[in-house]
């Protein structure tokens, strides 16, 4: 009998990260991907679900932390990062994945977004960007862009977009990526970086919407992979950024900024005295 | 033997080799300039038909949470067939556990397994018609890249098994296309929801 030498499965196959709540997600929506390489990507880390917290806002992709079976929080619009910071440096023994949409990440929690990078707190958070307010039927976010019409925006936005890519490095993310859900083993890889890497981790990826905006079905032609690997100058980084067309993927940044860890020791002997006011 | 069974020898050789630390391996999108050996095509083959399964899982839970039952069932049964065929991947070459990827990566021509169905290509009306063109489509480009494969071969063995490969997925697809002569096609506006989600347009 022979085995093969390097086997995929590892303790935790992928499936035994997703829930018994099955997705409501539109059929077709690139969300089941990004479900499927957080899966795969946590069972390839080997981490036990319990060493796992996903945070989320409000919006479609949102609802992701209810399809794993780790620790999750399904939060306040906007708020994912507020919640994963903090719970990240309660708990720094956790890997803390912050989740989202481009509408509750870059509108609702744009002020959030600048801090989390500036803070640079050890989580990875993801953006499930498909340019569209899905869950509240189709508004234009800040990624869409500023001649898409539809009955709600009728002569389109007219607004500049968003480009929360160069927005990121400029606030003081320390890992910058964008993936594709068309490619859920990249994107896996993807994830399995920005987790690894230390501090704050943005991972931009495209996710059509196919009921708003089905002209998106296009983008698995359009991606490639970054024809250049990732810097770790930020300089070169930006000029980059603001020249790409938004369909590179790959790991973009990589910088090595210190993470920031709040101070222990005496900070949580304040927090046993402030819980003593409280006891019954 | 089964040319699957010959992916056994190699394994020996390789399986005291150090294990990769990456289990997760983005596709590679350019073709390698060495033919593949025996065991990177059965890798294939594996990858191929395992991806295939998942994501017809995956499209049969959305048909089940958009209440499409009968295409739900459907791909229930493509998911489980093809996780059949993976599984005797593994029972004809003895490897106890999934294979390793390729150390190239995957010769994929586009970013997933050309098995694997397109993960937009679902509507929550769709009927079962649909769902065996996808699988149609999907048997189709496995055809076509196991020939690729057989001609990109140097050793006549990998040519005649990658061959075999190709063989066994144009018999599927002229079961799929055989099933589709059973099975109604979709009248014109089979799309047409009087209560449509997108009600703002």
């Amino acid at each position: 009998m022979t085995t093969a030498t390097a086997p995929s499965v590892t303790a935790r196959p992928p499936q035994a990260y997703k829930s018994d709540y099955k997705p409501i997600w539109c059929p077709g929506c690139g969300d089941y991907s990004v479900l499927s390489a957080f899966t795969k990507a946590f069972a390839a880390l080997e981490l036990a679900p319990e060493q796992i917290a996903v945070v989320s806002g409000i919006g479609c992709s949102s609802r992701i932390p209810a399809y794993v079976t780790s620790y999750g929080f399904h939060g306040v619009h906007g708020r994912a990062l507020a919640a994963a910071t903090g719970l990240k440096v309660a708990r720094p023994d956790l890997t803390v994945v912050a989740a989202g949409g481009d509408g509750d990440g870059y509108s609702i929690g744009g002020n959030h977004f600048l801090h989390a990078c500036r803070r640079n707190v050890d989580l990875t958070y993801v953006v499930m960007d498909n340019h569209v307010y899905g869950m509240t039927k189709g508004q234009p976010s800040p990624t869409t862009e500023p001649d898409w019409v539809s009955k709600l925006s009728p002569a389109g936005t007219g607004l500049r977009v968003f480009h929360p890519l160069v927005v990121a490095l400029a606030a003081g993310a320390n890992f910058i990526a964008r993936g594709f859900s068309g490619d859920p083993n990249g994107l896996a890889a993807l994830l399995m970086e920005a987790i690894r890497a230390p501090g704050f981790s943005f991972v931009e990826v495209l996710s059509p919407c196919v009921t708003y905006r089905p002209e998106q079905r296009e983008w698995k032609g359009q991606v490639r992979p970054a024809p250049v690997g990732p810097t770790d100058d930020a300089a070169r980084a930006a000029r980059r950024l603001l020249t790409d067309d938004g369909f590179n993927i790959g790991v973009l940044y990589r910088g090595s900024r210190k993470p920031f860890q709040p101070p222990v020791g005496k900070g949580a002997a304040r927090v046993a005295e402030l819980e003593k006011a409280f006891e019954l | 033997m089964s040319p699957r069974k010959a992916a056994t020898k190699a394994d020996a050789v390789s399986r005291r080799k150090a294990r990769p630390r990456l289990r997760v391996v983005k596709p590679a999108r350019r073709v390698a300039p060495s033919g593949p050996t025996t065991r990177e095509l059965m890798a294939h083959a594996y990858a191929l038909e395992l991806e295939a399964a998942e994501r017809y899982a995956e499209f049969a839970e959305a048909m089940e949470a958009h209440n499409n039952r009968e295409v739900a069932e459907l791909f229930r049964k493509l998911a489980r067939i093809e996780h059949r065929h993976a599984e005797q991947i593994l029972e004809e070459t003895g490897w106890t556990k999934p294979p390793a990827p390729p150390s190239t990566g995957y010769r994929w021509e586009g970013l997933e397994a050309p098995e694997t169905a397109d993960f937009t290509a679902l509507h929550y009306l769709m009927q079962p018609y649909h769902a065996l063109v996808i699988a149609l489509h999907n048997e189709r480009r496995a055809h076509k890249f196991f020939q690729s494969l057989a001609a990109s071969a140097t050793s006549d063995k990998v040519r005649r098994d990658a061959e075999a490969m190709a063989a066994e997925e144009a018999e599927h697809v002229r079961l799929i296309e055989a099933w589709m002569t059973r099975t109604p096609p979709p009248e014109a506006g089979w799309d047409h929801d009087p209560d449509p989600p997108r009600n703002v347009d």
